[in-house]
């Protein structure tokens, strides 16, 4: 192979490496330049505003301690244990991160929406979760899980099985075993994906919209309170939209500054 | 230069935002020229249906709420034709150079609708009661903005304690009539088109003419389209043309 060749070969790959850093960072950088600045603070000012962000807070840490709490044990079950259907469980629970949001809302409101049994005992029991912002966290909860179960899985999968039995021997029993020895060494992978679920779950928009309604302070996330201002306001959506850019770098950065530069990548291997 | 393509790429990223409800049909079509339809949710049964018979040009149909459709056009979005579900819109636009004269073709009654089905609401008197729920247009959209119109003409004490009652604040018609559709609200103001599209789901309850709950619908020519003629006769078909019976037959008005 002659150098001129081997010449060629390199700036193809760095065209395709500036054409895909221009498509990727350009709209996103469009987001903070195409307003002043001082025009983006102000339209956050708004009490609209607030409410979405602290709304998206609220919900989204609700979702994610769900998530936690839950997904922890169910995915160090499906990482360290050996069953028939293992494999389908995994394709069961993973299934939503790849569905359509409006597939998710539609799926929502017919296992849990007000007309179906489901729903309606959950309201009988006090569960409000249309048009409620518990609604809200159904649906992020819904889409952002399979995010952090299939990065927690994996996580679970690298702990050196050697370790869990050397504590297993040492006589700790089981629950011990998987918070003293599970869980610390497999951090690095699980704070991957409660970075992956955060972020998702910060984001969600059509479930929502559509199993929980728009309604300021209640039900309206940032991603909705954006659309609602896309037609009336578009610097303040414009505000908004630079939060989350804001927020979701920040999130990224974290884990890589915990974790090293592969962090993500890591985890999800 | 440079902010003008990241502008433009902002807007496609907002557009695929609102893939969900905006719905394109009609593609290709030997010869004739292809039309982009920004139209209203509320006309999407009757407009799907007189489109595919429509012979001056083939048409795309896109529908979202009005005010986003607007705001697609503002920011550049290539569209010939915009058919709204009010007036204000239309005209804000051809102040603004961006569509050339529109005129009134078709009008729709805003309703109060309510589940077919054991409606906890009979009368309009019915949505002060705390304790029912309510799902309405948001503000900016054409029938959040009539619905808005309509409660202030009962008077400030009532209008404030049914706005209370507002669960949700929808983007666009589509959504009331989905969570009335899914029992998710006791009930909600759409158009009676809407109800009749509903295919029995939902009832509605017609409103006192003091109200003045009629909404008319405009269209006209996007300035930058690049075929105006077949863009106008469009416009002439939604006037007076096959369109406009469809139109007629879906339960709308005449202008």
């Amino acid at each position: 192979m002659s150098d001129l060749a081997r010449g060629w070969f390199a700036a193809v790959l760095a065209v395709a490496l500036a054409v895909a850093l221009a498509f990727l960072t350009l709209p996103i950088v469009a987001i903070f330049v195409q307003q002043p600045p001082g025009a983006l603070i102000g339209a956050l000012g708004e009490e609209g505003a607030l409410d979405a962000l602290w709304l998206s807070l609220r919900a989204t840490a609700a979702a994610v301690a769900l998530i936690l709490v839950v997904g922890t044990p169910a995915a160090y079950l499906l990482a360290t244990r050996r069953f028939r259907g293992r494999a389908a469980v995994i394709t069961l629970v993973e299934l939503p991160l790849v569905l359509p949001p409006a597939v998710a809302g539609i799926a929502l409101l017919a296992a849990v929406g007000p007309a179906t049994l489901l729903g309606r005992a959950a309201a009988d029991a006090g569960l409000q979760l249309a048009l409620a912002t518990a609604g809200v966290v159904v649906a992020l909860t819904f889409v952002a899980a399979p995010f952090y179960l299939r990065q927690a899985i994996a996580a679970f999968e690298a702990v050196d099985p050697t370790l869990l039995d050397a504590s297993r021997t040492l006589g700790a029993p089981p629950a011990r075993t998987f918070a003293r020895v599970a869980i610390p060494t497999a951090l690095p992978g699980l704070v991957a994906g409660t970075a992956l679920a955060l972020g998702r779950a910060l984001g969600e928009f059509g479930a929502t919209l559509m199993f929980a309604g728009s309604f300021q302070g209640v039900t309206q996330t940032v991603p909705l309170a954006i659309y609602d201002r896309f037609a009336t306001d578009f610097t303040a959506a414009l505000a908004l939209s630079a939060v989350l850019v804001a927020v979701s770098a920040a999130i990224l950065l974290s884990v890589k500054l915990v974790r090293g530069p592969d962090a993500l990548a890591r985890g999800a291997r | 230069m440079r902010r003008r393509v990241a502008v433009g790429a902002a807007a496609l990223l907002a557009l695929a935002g609102c893939g969900d409800d905006a719905a394109v049909s009609d593609r290709g079509g030997g010869g004739r020229p292809e039309l982009v339809v920004s139209a209203a949710a509320s006309m999407k049964e009757a407009l799907t249906a007189c489109s595919k018979d429509y012979d001056g040009a083939s048409l795309r149909l896109q529908f979202a709420g009005s005010d986003e459709l607007a705001a697609q056009i503002r920011q550049g979005v290539p569209v010939d034709v915009f058919a709204a579900a009010n007036t204000a819109l239309p005209d804000a636009l051809a102040r603004e150079g961006k569509l050339d004269q529109p005129a009134a073709f078709a009008s729709n009654q805003l309703v109060l609708a309510v589940p077919a089905d054991g409606a906890k609401v009979s009368s309009l008197d019915d949505l002060e009661q705390p304790g029912v729920t309510l799902v309405i247009g948001a503000a900016g959209v054409p029938v959040g903005d009539y619905t808005r119109k309509v409660l202030d003409r009962l008077g400030a004490r009532t209008s404030k304690a049914v706005l209370a009652n507002v669960r949700s604040n929808e983007p666009d018609v589509n959504g009331v009539v989905g969570k009335l559709s899914q029992g998710a609200a006791d009930a909600g103001f759409v158009y009676a088109s809407d109800v009749e599209a509903s295919g029995g789901r939902l009832k509605a309850i017609a409103l006192p003419a003091r109200l003045d709950p009629t909404a008319t619908y405009a269209a006209g020519v996007v300035t930058a389209s690049r075929q105006p003629d077949a863009a106008e006769a469009f416009v002439d078909d939604l006037l007076a043309g096959s369109c406009h019976e469809a139109l007629l037959a879906a339960g709308f008005g005449e202008p």
